[in-house]
């Protein structure tokens, strides 16, 4: 698997991280071996094998559909950068 | 008085028990330790001495009035990727700048119910994201071991493996009884092995694993990392619950783990598995090897070679399944809601801006290799292609568990290196977890417990493996592997 520039930007942009010129250029080399040493795996003959999704065989357990918790905004949003009001404050969105 | 930090958790609850000292002196001990160590170790990133200090004292009253709860008064160091309630929570990234949560985490709020102490924040790779405890936003974590080559000290410092690593600094150099810790590939067992630890990663689910930073979801537990068998017995028994909060945390008793010490091997049946014998893996831990299962032998047990055929399949299968779940599980930090935000000129050059310069470079790496093998067109070529190799892997352990009860392992290839050594090459660090990864892969629980040194004068450990939710033949067979082998404490205080 060769990863190129252009994949690696596209790929920034969708995880959201800011990557310069330079950085693209090592993370190309960087990706390319870490995915070319995945590659072994397409020795694996995994036809009719069920993909794992849980490690232990339990039943996923429901609880009563009930508020729980609540009420506590001034702790949500305890920690936020910027805040007004008891809301999240951000750059504008809509021009 | 004896020097009270060099007591193991069992020998301090004893002597709390009988009263020969106080909670107040044994919790002033180790902030003293803590003082004078960490800034050459560096294994904590935020120490809580008043808080220790209250604790310390309610735990005295508690212990004067007859009242005293199961680790009453024991000084516990706490990994920074565990959420404390009103103590600043970082995961060592910078990212999460000063986060101070308002909630507990259950591991956490398990151990202070049952009377322990809490010390302070432990250092850790970026979001557990390493395996020499170098990526972490204050710093690398110092081995307190030191390697001797040609017989000539080696001044190097050496790393306390990764990513708990200022867990396994931390009680390997007394400056906590025992720590808390969590594994995703080998965090835990690996970092006890390179110094010379006890540390279990239970079962996946015997923890709950809410409040703890999320790295990747599906391979995530806590567990302790002690100076004894015993000591970690202890620990795992007031760490572990059932808990609502996790639904994938597991509905099963937790037993006295304590009393399974000291029972007989005789009729244990140990599987020694052909495909562990890996190359570039060192003289020092073949050796070991070989000594762990002639100790089994000793002690009653029976060995069998057994075959865990899609073994090698476990480490590029997770560079796939753990880099996917963290890079949806990082996708929460955007600079909005909490912790640190750079400012850009609208919206999305705000998320872009924060998450470059709060990321370090590991976790960018990662959370860049998650988005492509999630990203339209791979999913089923990698991510789908890995859980059903994963699936593989535990049916492996499934046919596995017919001829054995446990199986014996190296922990670790190679015994500790220095700092960057390997932190120019991301395969070679990863391999650091070529015996460890399979068994979150496959969910099942694992135990490092020292076994002896290497050429180099420094620890090495031995892993076992066990059944899912059979924690207890764990500490049973590695309590006879250390009852043989005896304890590796540091040599000297050299940064006293």
């Amino acid at each position: 698997m060769n990863v190129d520039e252009a994949t690696v930007k596209r790929i920034a942009r969708l995880a959201r991280i800011k990557i310069t010129a330079e950085e693209a250029k090592g993370l190309e080399a960087e990706l390319t071996g870490i995915l070319t040493w995945v590659e072994q795996l397409d020795e694996v003959d995994t036809e009719g094998v069920e993909p794992m999704t849980r490690v232990v065989p339990i039943k996923l357990k429901m609880r009563a559909d009930e508020v729980t918790d609540g009420e506590i905004a001034a702790q949500v949003t305890g920690n936020a950068p910027l805040t007004e009001d008891g809301f999240y404050v951000v750059p504008k969105v809509v021009e | 008085m004896t020097d009270l930090t060099k007591l193991t958790l069992a020998e301090a609850r004893d002597g709390l028990t009988a009263k020969t000292f106080t909670a107040t002196e044994l919790t002033t001990a180790f902030l003293g330790a803590i003082e004078q160590a960490n800034p050459a170790l560096n294994a904590y990133v935020l120490q809580t001495p008043d808080l220790a200090l209250a604790q310390a004292a309610e735990s005295d009253k508690r212990i004067a009035a007859g009242t005293a709860r199961p680790l009453e008064g024991l000084p516990l160091g706490h990994k920074d990727l565990f959420c404390t309630k009103g103590v600043r929570t970082t995961a060592c990234s910078l990212i999460l700048d000063e986060f101070t949560p308002t909630y507990e985490s259950t591991v956490g709020q398990n151990l202070w119910d049952a009377g322990a102490v809490m010390l302070g924040k432990l250092n850790n790779d970026e979001f557990a994201m390493g395996s020499s405890n170098e990526t972490s936003r204050f710093g690398p974590v110092v081995n307190p071991w030191q390697r001797t080559r040609n017989g000539v000290k080696d001044n190097a410092k050496l790393v306390p493996g990764g990513s708990s690593g200022g867990s396994s600094a931390a009680v390997s150099a007394d400056l906590c009884l025992a720590a808390t810790a969590t594994d995703t590939g080998g965090s835990i067992r690996q970092p006890a092995a390179l110094t010379g630890t006890v540390g279990i990663k239970p079962t996946y689910g015997r923890c709950s694993r809410w409040g703890i930073v999320a790295f990747a979801s599906s391979l995530d537990q806590a567990g302790p990392i002690a100076k004894t068998v015993r000591d970690a017995a202890i620990m795992l028994r007031h760490m572990a619950s059932h808990d609502p909060k996790d639904s994938t945390s597991v509905d099963v008793a937790v037993p006295d783990y304590e009393a399974a010490l000291g029972q007989s091997l005789k009729g244990l049946r140990v599987g020694i598995p052909r495909e562990y014998r890996v190359d570039g893996m060192s003289a020092d831990a073949d050796a070991l090897w070989q000594k762990g299962i002639a100790w089994l032998k000793d002690a009653g047990a029976t060995v069998h070679d057994i075959s865990l055929p899609h073994t090698k399949y476990a480490l590029p299968a997770y560079y796939i399944v753990a880099p996917a779940e963290c890079s949806s599980n990082l996708a929460r930090y955007d600079g909005v809601r909490y912790g640190l935000r750079v400012p850009g000129k609208d919206l999305v050059d705000t998320y872009e801006s924060t998450r470059a310069a709060g990321f370090g470079k590991e976790v960018r790496r990662r959370v860049l290799i998650g988005t492509y093998v999630l990203s339209a067109g791979y999913y089923d070529a990698y991510y789908l292609k890995a859980q059903k190799v994963r699936t593989l892997i535990k049916r492996d352990f499934d046919e596995a568990w017919n001829s054995v009860d446990v199986v014996l392992t190296p922990t670790t290839p190679n015994p500790a290196f220095g700092q960057g050594e390997k932190s120019g090459d991301p395969i070679a660090m990863y391999l650091e977890d070529i015996f460890t990864v399979t068994v979150n892969m496959a969910g099942l629980p694992g135990i490092s417990v020292p076994a002896g040194l290497s050429a180099e004068g420094t620890p090495m450990g031995l892993q076992l493996i066990g059944k899912p939710v059979d924690e207890a033949t764990l500490f049973r067979t590695a309590h006879a592997i250390e009852a043989a082998a005896g304890h590796f404490r540091v040599p000297g205080r050299w940064w006293a």
